[in-house]
């Protein structure tokens, strides 16, 4: 009986907490179909005018625009980059030296955003990057890096080496086993990556504070300087529109980990 | 650590593959490294260059020498800043323990299709923007918010929840669970479970047997966690930028201001160096603690 009321106590306090890490993130749809002017929840009546308040703003429209290219840029970049390294990382004999490597690849996960923001801000304002298309995707392509690093070690991981022997023994050189045996075997880790290191780019927040010039500013730091200047729901539009496509997107990326795994 | 975070924890470190056939030594034997270097040479001109110019610049600028460092331990205000900031980040490693020690306790419990669900429901909101989450808290916290309404109802409040360290605390602990959950639910999946039903055949009830076999054994999980949660919450700032009061900053807010505000690249540098050093140093005893852990179970065996 006792074990009974210990398992509904340990369900209840599971589905509690499971509620808050989902529920309060939720708001932001009703409000952002609001009639009203204000943040009131719940809502009292609903209109789209925010959506239309969003796309009929140049400055939020620009932002996102923005933020989808420089996106799908480090998107490209990450995982051109990322998925390299993790071939390297997986193939090379030295231990030392791809452990050595592995830690430098997944620094920027540990070292706190600020510090690479302050760094990363002298050294941009020095090259006259700060606030260009190019520094933006430079600078959110090290934060993706680590992610793309982590998915395609873990699908190579579960890759038979010898089916690569098998390729070569059969007349493939490298770069043909590679791209004809390698690369569609990987590809779930592959594209996983890619889908995260878009949504890190398209979230990210600190860096691109203090990187954004006037003529080029993200959807995320154009949320956070509405947030401090004045709050309507039009920012809870912008808040839902990121929301829907972020979570689709990485539910994308999970399904397909998920099915690497159950490969395995 | 980093592995913590994936989605799929790769399991361990990378394999090697036998060289291949036919070559030996030299370039040949090194030719994947090569795959590495665009990479490396990435993070070296953004990471890298960037993190240590700001390192050096603590001790060159505005002049050589120690000066950022006495004027920020100097000055009772900026140490107020450090301790805020540590007592802060140990509330919401403590509030995370809580919180998902019975909850990764529940996912190596629960059916395969319920663990899938609360492992979703976990990943999601850490892939979920956290510019969304901190406006979505703002909201629910704000003066005339859902919370302050709803405990009007019972002729409570208003609470002052945003401007406040609790504001902070609530939007940081949600943000930060999955860090503590992972390593937890990691270290459990792995705990073999047939240890309590043997202790249980031996006399011990449900709880003893768990306080005494379990708790001991998930301590990996929890050290890891606990460190990951508290070194992410040293460097937030947009959360306790936007739900805390600019009266009780934290030190990544100050590091802001000093460096975007009023351009004391030097000051902001010796901050940087203060909480750099400090997430290495807690690093490293994780590492140690962790070797120490895996030495003692390996002799208890």
């Amino acid at each position: 009986m006792s074990a009974r009321l210990a398992r509904a106590a340990l369900w209840v306090t599971g589905v509690l907490v499971a509620a808050w890490l989902v529920a309060p993130t939720l708001v932001v749809i009703p409000l952002s179909f609001t009639d009203k002017v204000s943040l009131t929840f719940p809502p009292t009546g609903w209109s789209t005018r925010w959506y239309a308040n969003f796309f009929g703003d140049p400055a939020w429209v620009a932002a996102l625009a923005n933020s989808l290219l420089v996106g799908v840029l480090v998107a490209v970049v990450a995982t051109v980059l990322g998925t390299a390294a993790a071939f390297g990382l997986t193939r090379w004999t030295s231990r030392r030296g791809a452990a050595a490597a592995s830690v430098l690849l997944l620094a920027p996960m540990i070292v706190p955003g600020i510090i690479v923001a302050i760094g990363v801000y002298a050294v941009f304002l020095k090259f006259q990057l700060a606030g260009s298309l190019a520094g933006f995707v430079a600078a959110h392509t090290v934060l993706a890096l680590p992610f793309v690093v982590v998915s395609v070690t873990a699908s190579l991981q579960t890759f038979d080496v010898r089916l690569e022997t098998a390729a070569a023994s059969l007349g493939a050189g490298r770069l043909a086993t590679f791209r004809r045996v390698t690369l569609p075997l990987i590809m779930p880790g592959v594209v996983s990556g890619a889908l995260f290191a878009f949504v890190t780019s398209f979230d990210e927040v600190v860096v691109s504070l203090f990187i954004q010039s006037p003529s080029l500013v993200t959807l995320p730091v154009q949320m956070y300087s509405s947030v401090t200047r004045e709050t309507d729901p039009t920012l809870a539009a912008a808040a839902t529109m990121i929301l829907a496509l972020t979570t689709v997107l990485v539910t994308g990326g999970l399904a397909l980990s998920s099915r690497r795994n159950r490969a395995r | 650590m980093a592995a913590l975070l994936s989605p799929v924890a790769p399991g361990g470190q990378t394999r090697t593959a036998p060289p291949p056939s036919g070559r030996s030594g030299g370039v040949g034997r090194h030719w994947p490294f090569l795959l590495i270097v665009p990479a490396l040479l990435v993070l070296l001109a953004v990471f890298v260059y960037p993190v240590a110019h700001t390192f050096v610049g603590a001790f060159t600028t505005p002049k050589p020498g120690t000066e950022n460092f006495t004027w920020f331990f100097g000055s009772p205000a900026n140490v107020a800043v450090l301790t805020r900031t540590f007592s802060t980040a140990l509330w919401a490693t403590l509030i995370c323990l809580a919180l998902a020690y019975p909850y990764a306790y529940l996912m190596t419990v629960a059916s395969p299709r319920a663990r899938a669900a609360l492992l979703l429901i976990v990943m999601l909101p850490f892939w979920t923007s956290l510019m969304v989450r901190t406006f979505a808290w703002l909201v629910l916290l704000q003066d005339t918010g859902v919370v302050n309404g709803f405990l009007g109802l019972f002729g409570l409040g208003p609470v002052g929840l945003v401007r406040s360290q609790a504001g902070v605390l609530i939007g940081m602990v949600q943000i930060l669970m999955p860090f503590m959950v992972l390593p937890l639910y990691s270290v459990m999946s792995g705990i073999d479970r047939r240890l309590l039903t043997a202790a249980q055949s031996l006399g011990a009830r449900p709880v003893v047997a768990l306080l005494r076999i379990f708790v001991p054994l998930s301590l990996p999980g929890v050290a890891a966690g606990s460190t990951m949660v508290f070194i992410t919450s040293l460097g937030f700032y947009v959360t306790p930028a936007l739900l805390g009061s600019p009266s009780e900053a934290l030190i990544s807010q100050f590091m802001y201001t000093q460096v975007s505000g009023m351009l004391m690249w030097g000051r902001g540098g010796a901050m940087a160096v203060v909480l750099f050093a400090t997430t290495l140093l807690l690093t490293g005893l994780l590492g140690l603690a962790m070797r120490a852990g895996r030495r003692t179970r390996a002799g208890a065996r």
